[in-house]
């Protein structure tokens, strides 16, 4: 494995490692690391550095949604035109192009059910491209980027072992 | 009455492991770097397959080998890994986790008397199971100045040339070293030229870094004379399971057939089920835990060096064994522990060669392996 796909590896693994860290575990020298971290960084292969929240341990409550959105497209209207309208607003989070029953899967955050629902009969419903919109709630959330919400299991190994 | 034990029991003293264990237990929030086992559970899919095993009512004993099925995934897999052909009806023994295999190997070839050279420091079961196999076990010391690989000066210092059998381990437990082909070369030479079984404690194969592993079996001539065990514990983090293989010429797997099928019956029938999953499926899930392994092995190293800890560059199994600050390991090892509550395991309960070491265990999340490397570079500064 090269050095930049072990540092995105890692940087998945957790963004917040030092660069000396990241050397010594990839046995590079720091300097390297800073200057291929840079280099993903300004060719756009690194996009950003977020935490994952578990939004259920926080007083503010959040609410989150998936929105199936089927479209019709016309000759000067592409997928592409529509999603970079779409990608405008704040509320929406991920968006994607989808095989399948529908074509764009949505999601969008808001501080609350009828904020939600405002955005989406509000703003994404009356594009004139979009003919149908399903928003599914989500009710809970067990797995998020790769992270099992929840308890985190015990080490229950002896401390010592041969 | 009381029950007193047998001269064989009196014979060998407590694993030095224990006391450290429960000085070690007594204290809450301790990092423990003391651990034999890996911190990831097994792959789920091997877990899911122990309990659909399960519900389908698989509970019964198997056949004294082990189910056939397994037998011949073992083959193949220890074929296409490691070039080692093992016919599965005859040469390949499932037993209950590999020091099982070991234990078998000891009493089915060791006679009253003869004499077992066992490479040191060594994980902690060898010297009693040759002692319980009615042996004489003859350590044979590795050193840091071989970065604890066995040579034949070893060999012959010792005076293992007069030996019945050897038992070595590579990647090493507690050591980290590994040894390649080139390397295991003169040792095979020397048990053919001394006319030693060889038994080769092989459970850590999946966790060379730094060379792919190399069996001594697969050595000119040594096939005949070598017994090989391994198993799922390390590589596919399933210690709890129980589940290991011996593999070796007919007579001596039949041999140590003889003993399991009074003594053992089967290996455990859920974790059979668990392992066949595991050979078929798993592939992935060892490499991404090796993976990590070798990020931690890097980092922990490093440490050392920058904090001026000598030690060898191990590059197998989950161990560093750098040299104790103080020249007392185990009064370094419980210092740290009261002090700092970072628990490691001196290297005199692995026996000779031990002292003046320490085994660290790298079967550590990232998270407390680096806090637990503060903890020692603030307490050595």
């Amino acid at each position: 494995m090269d050095l930049s796909e072990e540092l995105l590896e890692l940087l998945q693994e957790n963004a917040r490692y030092s660069i000396d860290d990241l050397a010594r575990m990839t046995d590079a020298e720091p300097e390297a690391v800073e200057a291929e971290i840079e280099r993903l960084e300004s060719e756009g292969v690194i996009r950003g550095y977020q935490a994952v929240i578990d939004f259920e341990e926080t007083e503010r409550e959040r609410v989150r949604a998936v929105v199936e959105l089927n479209v019709t497209l016309d000759r000067e209207t592409s997928y592409g035109d529509i999603a970079a309208r779409i990608v405008q607003f704040p509320e929406v989070r991920e968006l994607r192009l989808v095989s399948g029953d529908y074509d764009f899967d949505m999601e969008v955050q808001g501080d609350s059910m009828r904020e939600v629902s405002h955005f989406i009969s509000d703003k994404i419903a009356p594009i004139p491209e979009i003919t149908q919109t399903v928003t599914h709630y989500h009710m809970d959330t067990y797995k998020t980027q790769g992270i099992v919400l929840g308890d985190s299991d015990e080490d229950d190994r002896l401390s010592i072992s041969p | 009455m009381t029950i007193e034990p047998s001269e064989r029991v009196e014979t060998v003293p407590p694993s030095g492991i224990r006391r450290f264990f429960e000085l070690a237990e007594e204290m809450d929030d301790i990092i423990s770097l003391g651990v034999g086992e890996p911190d990831f559970s097994a792959p789920w899919a091997a877990r899911e397959a122990a309990i659909t095993s399960l519900e389908l009512g698989r509970t019964s004993y198997t056949a004294n080998r082990g189910r056939r099925e397994l037998r011949e995934l073992i083959a193949e897999n220890v074929d296409r890994r490691y070039d080692l052909e093992y016919d599965p009806d005859e040469e390949v023994l499932v037993t209950t986790g590999a020091s099982e295999g070991v234990d078998l190997a000891l009493r089915a070839v060791v006679d009253p008397g003869d004499t077992v050279a066992v490479v040191q420091p060594s994980y902690v079961s060898y010297v009693p199971g040759v002692i319980f196999a009615g042996g004489e076990p003859l350590p044979v010391p590795t050193t840091k100045e071989t970065d604890f690989k066995l040579t034949t000066d070893a060999l012959y210092d010792a005076g293992a040339d007069e030996a019945d059998a050897l038992v070595l381990c590579y990647p090493n437990n507690p050591t980290g070293a590994t040894m390649n082909g080139a390397e295991l070369e003169p040792i095979a030479e020397f048990a053919r030229e001394h006319d030693l079984v060889v038994l080769s404690d092989e459970i850590y194969s999946e966790l060379s870094y730094e060379h792919d592993h190399t069996s001594i079996a697969t050595l000119p001539g040594m096939r005949e004379r070598t017994i090989v065990f391994n198993g799922f514990s390390k590589a596919y983090a399933m210690t709890g399971l129980r589940l290991g293989y011996a593999l070796g010429p007919p007579e001596a797997i039949g041999a140590m057939n003889r003993i399991h099928q009074y003594t053992m019956l089967s290996a455990p029938t859920t974790a059979q089920y668990a392992a066949i999953e595991a050979l078929e499926n798993c592939d992935d899930a060892v490499r991404e835990m090796r993976q990590q392994y070798d990020r931690r092995r890097r980092l922990v190293l490093s440490r050392f060096e920058e904090m001026g800890i000598e030690c060898f560059p191990a590059s197998g199994a989950f161990y560093a064994f750098p040299e104790s600050p103080w020249d007392d390991s185990e009064a370094f090892a419980e210092a740290l522990l009261e002090e700092e509550h970072v628990a490691v395991v001196p290297g005199t309960a692995f026996g000779e060669g031990g002292e003046g070491h320490l085994r660290v265990s790298y079967a550590t999340g990232m998270d407390d392996l680096k806090e637990a490397l503060d903890r020692i570079e603030s307490f050595i500064s």
